[in-house]
């Protein structure tokens, strides 16, 4: 399935909409699930005799229960205002691959069983019976949607092509067509507590190594408590912050804020992962499966807050989701926002002086920031809409001294997803992952040709395993990105002296022996 | 009443019920089905207000078409503005006494005609000449073009080159309203010009089509959720009834 050979494709000085190449990622499909994972999440273990019926069906079910589905089914107008958004579009040239093209997979058999026009004259407004090439190419083409939702900014009506995707990923998994690293993680995620499968005890080993790296390295003992009952701040993270690099240094950095302002937190071997996959095969339900882990965890542990790691669709399940499919959450302290992200809170921690911070420690570098795709446009930091931008911005300006942005059309908003998101990240789309990946090669590129940028932070878990996968087919080095929070790492100035003497900064003292008593 | 006259009484009652009642169909589904998550394309407004504010922007300039295409928004902006200025222009057949502010546009307002008509070209040429364009677009979305170019062009030439007679054509059109062939004083009959039985056919398949086709962007921009939910999910819970039922799953 997956493509051994193909070509990087070349990094231009200017952002060029390419001609179109019909089907030149037709082959590109991800391993489906096998049958014992696909039932474990309620679906039939293969394709189902009456598949297209039961397809139908369930389209039109989803159609009833989301009103995004019809709106958009209905509204687009083939202005074409989005075929140039799309990086698989960029980097691969498939028009599959332009977002209006991609939904039509969707809306011309959503036009055929489910529009007059469509059953009357289906050759006139492009409507097509539900086949099995058709089938297959949704499973080609609704695998190359990273459900970034740029598109969305983009179309006058806000047409978000990630629910016409989450829509099909549906659609296909009921009928018995899942794909195998989404279910699969899922599977996990649902039964021990995180996508990597990692149980409670090596979780907790992993965590003591971890303190005493950190110890040797400061003198410090900074401590990275799991299942600690009483704490304060109940820290759900990505389970690749536990052990991939450059994740790992993130986890060490928000180790470091939490231990210097004196706040007691703990992680969960419950709930421990922040990603929620079940958003990208749009399963309602699978999705609200782990949230309950959360909210479970967060009543067992008897937290007052809940503060999510450095993960891009993680903090849109959370910021946008979570009070839905887990809320309300009345029992935590009505001073925080639910939940809050780890940028909210070291953010807030360097406005009340409560971080000693030498910028000076990451002169090293010249740091430019990627805006991970579900944080900026499907979510918020902070009380004013983009929040999401400045905040993380205004922390490494806190931490760093020289900061450059990409070029305007790449950034915020705008942002070019990393290639590896909505559920991507796996090998047998290696392929689709190193093209997509194109728009934002060519906008870092730009800056480290004119202005010397050594590093790229991110504030997502995918988006930092993706690019150590990728930079290395566009000539630069994985280690090139790496953490935010590894830069305010870097740059705090622990003393173990100083780790008692602010006590007396903290609001929420009683607590603080807890975190201290190490 | 002239055969022609009776035709056309029918076909616009009929086409009238088509729009009327298939387009409000589609707002009461749409207004009924829930978006159970937040899902605003953000940055998004926090409030009401603000989301109001970003609706207005969106249907009057075409916000977010600007950030996208220039191109696509000057000739979609053109046609849409032409076409509105149109359809005000027109509200003078129907209603009387002509209120003053529908009096006040008709001396310019006609130009509009060559708004609506060169924002149209414009998005025509676009689609055959742009190849990603041209992939996605349908037959039927070429015809949906030519269509309100034909209706432009034909009601051009009445205004600007053949003129009909409008006394008379207002007159069975306020009849059509009043029902007047049900009175003595009965419908009166329609002018019988070419150019206008061309436009006023073209008119009558085009509300025909209104409700069924990708003109439902109209009323759908109104509710598309990533437009107008407000970005407050952390302050205030949002589910929507189906999911409440799932609610029972949780542990408390
Ligand atoms: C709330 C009112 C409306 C809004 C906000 C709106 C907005 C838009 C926008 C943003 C576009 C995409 C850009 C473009 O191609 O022009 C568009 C396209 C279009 N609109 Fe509208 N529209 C409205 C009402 C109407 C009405 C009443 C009609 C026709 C009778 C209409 C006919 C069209 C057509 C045919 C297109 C496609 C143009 C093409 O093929 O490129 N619109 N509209
Ligand atoms: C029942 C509906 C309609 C009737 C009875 C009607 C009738 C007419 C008449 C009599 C004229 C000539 C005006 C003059 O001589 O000054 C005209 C012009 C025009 N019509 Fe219509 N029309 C209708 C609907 C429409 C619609 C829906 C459109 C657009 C989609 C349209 C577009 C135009 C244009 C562009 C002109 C030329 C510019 C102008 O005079 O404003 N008409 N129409
Ligand atoms: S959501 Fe992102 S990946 Fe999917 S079609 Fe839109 S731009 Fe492409
Ligand atoms: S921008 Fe929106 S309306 Fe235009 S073609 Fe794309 S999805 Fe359709």
């Amino acid at each position: 399935m997956a493509a051994a050979e193909f070509d990087t494709p070349k990094l231009k000085e200017y952002p060029v909409i390419p001609r179109l190449q019909e089907g030149v990622m037709k082959h590109s499909q991800p391993y489906t699930a096998k049958s014992e994972f696909q039932e474990k999440l309620g679906f039939p273990g293969e394709l189902v005799d009456n598949w297209q019926q039961v397809a139908i069906d369930k389209m039109g079910e989803l159609n009833k229960k989301y009103r995004s589905l019809g709106v958009y089914l209905d509204s687009c107008v083939k202005c074409g205002a989005c075929t140039d958004k799309c990086h698989y579009y960029l980097g691969t040239t498939d028009p599959k691959n332009m977002p209006v093209a991609r939904q039509d997979l969707f809306r011309k058999v959503y036009r055929r069983y489910f529009t007059l026009p469509g059953k009357l004259f289906p050759k006139l407004v492009g409507a097509e019976d539900l086949t099995k090439e058709v089938l297959d190419d949704w499973y080609s083409y609704f695998h190359q949607c990273s459900q970034c939702r740029r598109c969305s900014v983009y179309c006058p009506y806000g047409i978000d092509t990630a629910e016409i995707s989450m829509a099909a990923r549906e659609v296909m998994d009921t009928v018995g067509v899942g794909q195998k690293y989404c279910n699969e993680i899922i599977g996990k995620a649902q039964t021990i507590g995180n996508n990597l499968g990692l149980p409670e005890p090596a979780l907790i080993d992993t965590l003591e190594g971890l303190e005493e790296d950190v110890e040797e390295e400061t003198g410090v003992k900074v401590r990275f408590p799991v299942d600690e009952k009483g704490a304060d701040v109940l820290l759900i993270t990505p389970s690749a912050d536990f052990f991939a690099e450059p994740h790992i240094d993130g986890l060490i950095g928000y180790g470091k804020v939490f231990h210097q302002a004196g706040i007691s937190w703990t992680l969960s071997s419950y709930a421990s992962e922040a990603a929620n996959f079940g958003m990208f095969i749009g399963s309602y339900e699978n999705m609200q499966k782990l949230a309950l882990r959360i909210r479970q965890a967060a009543l067992d542990l008897g937290v007052k807050r809940i503060v999510f790691g450095e993960c891009g669709h993680a903090w849109r399940v959370a910021y946008s989701f979570l009070n839905t499919l887990a809320g309300p959450f009345d029992f935590l302290d009505p001073d925080y926002p639910v939940p809050q992200h780890i940028c909210e809170v070291t953010h807030g921690l360097i406005n009340e002086g409560k971080l000693t911070l030498d910028p000076s420690l990451n002169d090293d570098m010249v740091i430019t920031y990627h805006d991970s795709c579900n944080v900026a446009r499907a979510s918020r930091m902070g009380d004013t809409p983009g929040g999401q931008f400045e905040i993380p911005r205004n922390i490494i300006k806190a931490v760093c001294n020289n900061y450059v942005d990409m070029p305007s059309y790449s950034i915020k908003e705008g942002t070019y997803c990393c290639g590896g998101g909505g559920g991507l990240l796996t090998d047998d789309l290696i392929e689709l992952r190193v093209k997509g990946a194109m728009p934002r090669m060519e906008a870092l590129k730009n800056v480290v040709d004119e202005y010397g940028v050594t590093h790229m932070a991110a504030i997502c878990a995918i988006c930092k395993s993706q690019f150590s996968k990728v930079f290395p087919y566009y000539d630069f080095s994985m280690d090139q990105i790496i953490s935010l929070h590894q830069l305010v790492s870097n740059a705090i100035v622990l003393t173990p002296e100083n780790a008692t003497e602010d006590n007396d900064g903290g609001n929420d003292t009683d607590d603080e022996n807890q975190a201290e008593a190490a | 009443m002239s055969l022609l006259t009776a035709t056309f009484a029918f076909l616009f009652y009929i086409a009238t019920a088509i729009l009327v009642i298939f387009v409000a169909r589609k707002i009461w589904i749409y207004a009924q089905t829930p978006a159970p998550l937040k899902i605003p394309t953000t940055p998004a407004p926090t409030t009401r207000a603000g989301v109001a504010f970003r609706m207005v922007k969106e249907v009057t300039i075409f916000e977010s078409l600007f950030k996208s295409n220039k191109w696509i928004w000057l000739f979609g902006w053109i046609f849409h503005f032409g076409l509105f200025l149109v359809l005000l222009r027109h509200l003078r057949y129907f209603i009387d006494p002509v209120w003053g502010w529908v009096a006040f546009i008709q001396p310019f307002g006609k130009y509009a005609a060559f708004m609506m008509i060169i924002g149209l070209a414009g998005l025509l040429a676009r689609r055959i000449l742009v190849d990603r364009v041209r992939y996605i677009s349908a037959p039927s979305d070429h015809l949906m073009l030519l269509l309100l170019i034909a209706i432009g062009v034909s009601g051009a030439l009445m205004t600007f080159v053949e003129h009909t007679d409008i006394v008379s054509l207002k007159s069975f059109l306020i009849g059509l309203m009043t029902f007047a062939w049900a009175t003595e004083a009965g419908l009166t009959n329609m002018p019988n010009d070419v150019i206008l039985i061309v436009h006023l056919s073209l008119v009558v398949l085009l509300m025909i089509i209104f409700p069924f086709s990708k003109l439902l962007h109209a009323p759908g921009v109104f509710f598309s959720p990533t437009r107008n939910q407000v970005d407050n999910p952390r302050e205030q819970r949002h589910v929507a009834d189906w999911a409440k039922k799932l609610d029972s799953n949780k542990a408390n």
